[in-house]
């Protein structure tokens, strides 16, 4: 009930502007502050957080899009930068650390930042490079109601998973019970890495920018992502995270491997029935392999200060998005994320990140390669799931497509 | 006209020209000899909210060094040209000697992603270029035969599809062939295949694209020889008629050679056209299925990592590829010049 409450007056907040709660004092005499990041509820609410330390003299604006990850190396490369605040993954800091683009935190956050946890400061090579706020992962949602009809029990591994599908599919519950974020690209590369690091596999060859995906792990996470798809509805190489989530809330499939990011917003019950959401169930990822690790990885989101930036712009900045990820508005805003800072009660919403993080589910990897890497995968598994190549052949040509993009790129020789 | 007057007269389009055209092609070749530079990495700890691992970054003062001293990256020739993403002249002599058909052989090319592109490019080029041709020739002749107070709206909304933007329009027939759309529904009740999905088959979305293609380019053709069907004079026509010749007949040897010159022209604007199609494959999100060289371009300089060696390879192919679809065109409107001056 009160989740509700307090996700309508955040909405009527965000309806009738932000004269309202702009009196908020933050502390900042002047400064611009422009943020660039992705685009979903929790990164709304910080961002909120941080207009409302708008004044006379502080602008604060915001670009919230899916695109950010295209945008952000050319917007901060410009002097002065376009933004002076680019919101991050794990994923996404690497290339803005190769390029020198932002900027160390330490000064920043001895000066203002006195009352973050340790555990939120994102330190490479000693400098804090990004404060992070919230953790994220892909996790298994399913649908109890539809598995206790199908007499299958919460599935633990991907082999339960299978088993479940096979279940459903065979009782004539659902045709095409699965559904994974397995859009050709980018997303079906992150499904394959979530296998692969659950098998245990590894991308390169320790201390190298050599590729390792050609590995007995390789062939076993493509089989996993074979089978996974063949149970999902003939559409998969199209999907992204926005149509799976419309699928399980149509109420079209009932095992679920997506971004816990999406939980608040399935179970807020906004576009689904109560039936659905009543029966949603978040767990952990599935293990790839009996008593192994969660078939997922972990994600933190954090936000980094442009390099080319003023002073007086990057330490308002900073105060402005503290203020986004305050405990107190952490506190309000508990149902919307797995927070990683102080004022965070977990919620139903968070039950499958904090279950996957426990089962050791492995971080993303931070390499400046792991960019080339996902592309590599993402152009060439889509041949595999078509029937077009061999599994063999497919890791063979992931790694020579690998291979020429990092000898481009200077990562080899 | 004197030299003097003429260098006055086009100078500045060749202005123009040089600036906006010569120029930026001329830096994208440059581009296209060069790789990025060394990048050199180090091992060191990073610490975050998920503890601490040993991880490799690039080492930002020695690469900055290296950077500085050559601005452009580092010089590599023509490697860029022959590497595995372009013509990958050592991959497929490798996978002709271990393919055991010509058929096993081109599924194995398919996974380069110069001639996947190409494969689909030249298909969807010739295969739509005539059909907006001829149907956009059929809607013309339709549409002028009607009574004259038709002939307004009609053209109105056969001009719809191409005043639609393309990746609107792709997007709106995208969601008709979903599955649960109008058409994919429509299919999977005829086909009585519940199964059955127009976006998860290669050769369905290359129909489907092509489809598009049609639909969105057809309007182009249909207005440029509509205009050119109201300078048809009347008197071969009604010699014709005297002369016995049926509404086809006529249609064949009065207005198809009087309409030849805007053929020519509608097809060399479709030839560069069609080689360059982006939108509809971002719009169906056909990459798992169709890539074009104009989206490989776009794919290498989005993302993390933008590879710009590889994006202006990929350029100046297109350029080399739109040269040689053109030239047949262009050395017979040539000769057709050159035989009315003499």
């Amino acid at each position: 009930m009160t989740r509700y409450f307090r996700l309508s007056v955040s909405a009527s907040v965000l309806a009738f502007g932000f004269a309202q709660v702009a009196h908020a004092d933050c502390g900042i005499s002047a400064g611009s502050v422009s943020i660039l990041g992705n685009d979903f509820p929790a990164l709304q609410a910080v961002v909120e957080g941080a207009r409302s330390c708008a004044t006379d003299s502080v602008r604060v604006s915001a670009n919230l899009t899916s695109d950010h990850r295209d945008l952000q190396v050319a917007a901060l490369t410009a002097n002065p930068s376009q933004y002076s605040v680019a919101v991050v993954a794990n994923g996404s800091i690497v290339p803005l650390m190769n390029a020198g683009l932002i900027r160390p935190l330490d000064d920043l956050v001895a000066e203002y930042g006195d009352w973050l946890q340790p555990t939120q400061l994102v330190r490479i090579e000693g400098n804090i490079m990004a404060v992070a706020f919230m953790a994220n992962a892909q996790h298994l949602f399913y649908r109890a109601d539809i598995l206790e009809a199908a007499g299958v029990e919460a599935p633990e591994t991907i082999a339960d998973v299978l088993a479940a599908a096979e279940a459903i599919r065979e009782q004539g519950l659902m045709r095409n019970p699965v559904a994974m974020v397995s859009g050709a690209g980018w997303n079906l590369a992150q499904e394959f890495v979530n296998l692969h690091l659950g098998h245990g596999g590894r991308f390169f060859e320790p201390g190298s920018a050599e590729p390792a995906v050609n590995s007995p792990e390789g062939l076993a996470a493509l089989e996993a992502l074979k089978a996974l798809t063949s149970f999902s509805d003939p559409d998969y190489l199209t999907f992204d995270s926005n149509s799976v989530q419309s699928l399980w809330e149509a109420g079209e499939v009932a095992l679920m491997l997506h971004w816990g990011s999406r939980g608040a917003g399935i179970l807020s019950g906004d576009n689904t029935t109560a039936e659905i959401v009543a029966s949603t169930v978040l767990a952990a990822a599935p293990k790839a392999e009996e008593g192994g690790r969660p078939a997922t990885t972990l994600w933190w989101d954090g936000f980094t200060i442009a390099a080319n930036t003023s002073d007086e712009d990057a330490a308002a900045s900073f105060q402005a998005m503290l203020n986004g990820i305050k405990p107190e508005r952490v506190a309000e805003n508990s149902a919307l994320a797995v927070w990683l800072g102080e004022g965070y009660t977990p919620t139903p919403a968070s039950a499958g990140v904090v279950a996957s993080a426990e089962g050791g589910a492995a971080p993303y990897p931070m390499t400046p390669f792991m960019g080339l890497m996902h592309t590599a995968l993402g152009d060439n598994l889509a041949g595999f799931l078509q029937g077009s190549a061999t599994a063999e052949e497919t890791l063979e040509t992931i790694e020579a497509a690998y291979v020429t993009a990092a000898r481009a790129q200077g990562f080899l020789n | 006209m004197k030299h003097r007057t003429f260098f006055w007269f086009i100078f500045p389009s060749a202005l123009a020209m040089i600036l906006f055209i010569a120029l930026p092609v001329v830096s994208v070749f440059i581009q296209s000899l060069h790789v990025e530079h060394e990048q050199v990495l180090r091992t060191v700890e990073n610490c975050g909210p998920f503890g601490c691992t040993e991880e490799t970054v690039v080492d930002r003062e020695a690469t900055r060094e290296l950077r500085e001293a050559q601005p452009l990256g580092r010089f590599a020739g023509l490697s860029n040209y022959t590497d595995r993403n372009h013509l990958a002249l050592a991959e497929l002599s490798s996978m002709w000697d271990r393919s055991d058909s010509f058929a096993d052989f081109t599924r194995r090319a398919m996974t380069l992603p110069f001639w996947r592109a190409m494969a689909f490019t030249l298909t969807f080029t010739f295969v739509v270029t005539p059909l907006v041709l001829s149907l956009g020739l059929a809607i013309a002749l339709g549409v002028n035969s009607l009574p004259r107070m038709f002939r307004g709206p009609t053209i109105f909304v056969s001009l719809l599809p191409m005043i639609v933007t393309p990746l609107i329009g792709s997007l709106v027939l995208y969601w008709m062939v979903d599955s649960r759309g109008i058409l994919g529904a429509f299919f999977q009740t005829i086909t009585n295949d519940p199964n059955l999905s127009l976006r998860a088959s290669p050769t369905l979305t290359w129909i489907m694209l092509i489809v598009y293609g049609v639909w969105s380019s057809a309007p182009f053709a249909f207005i440029v020889f509509y205009a050119g069907l109201q300078t048809v004079p009347e008197e071969p026509l009604e010699a014709a008629m005297i002369d016995g010749a049926n509404r086809w007949q006529r249609i064949r040897y009065v207005v198809i050679p009087h309409l030849m010159p805007l053929a020519v022209f509608i097809t060399l604007m479709q030839l560069m056209d069609n080689f360059r199609v982006f939108e509809p494959i971002v719009g169906f999100q056909a990459q798992a299925s169709a890539t074009s060289l104009s989206y490989n371009i776009f794919n290498y300089l989005r993302g993390d990592a933008a590879q710009f060696g590889a994006a202006a390879t990929t350029s100046m192919l297109t350029i080399f590829g739109v040269i040689v679809l053109l030239t047949p065109v262009l050395i017979r409107t040539w000769r057709d010049f050159n035989r009315k001056g003499h």
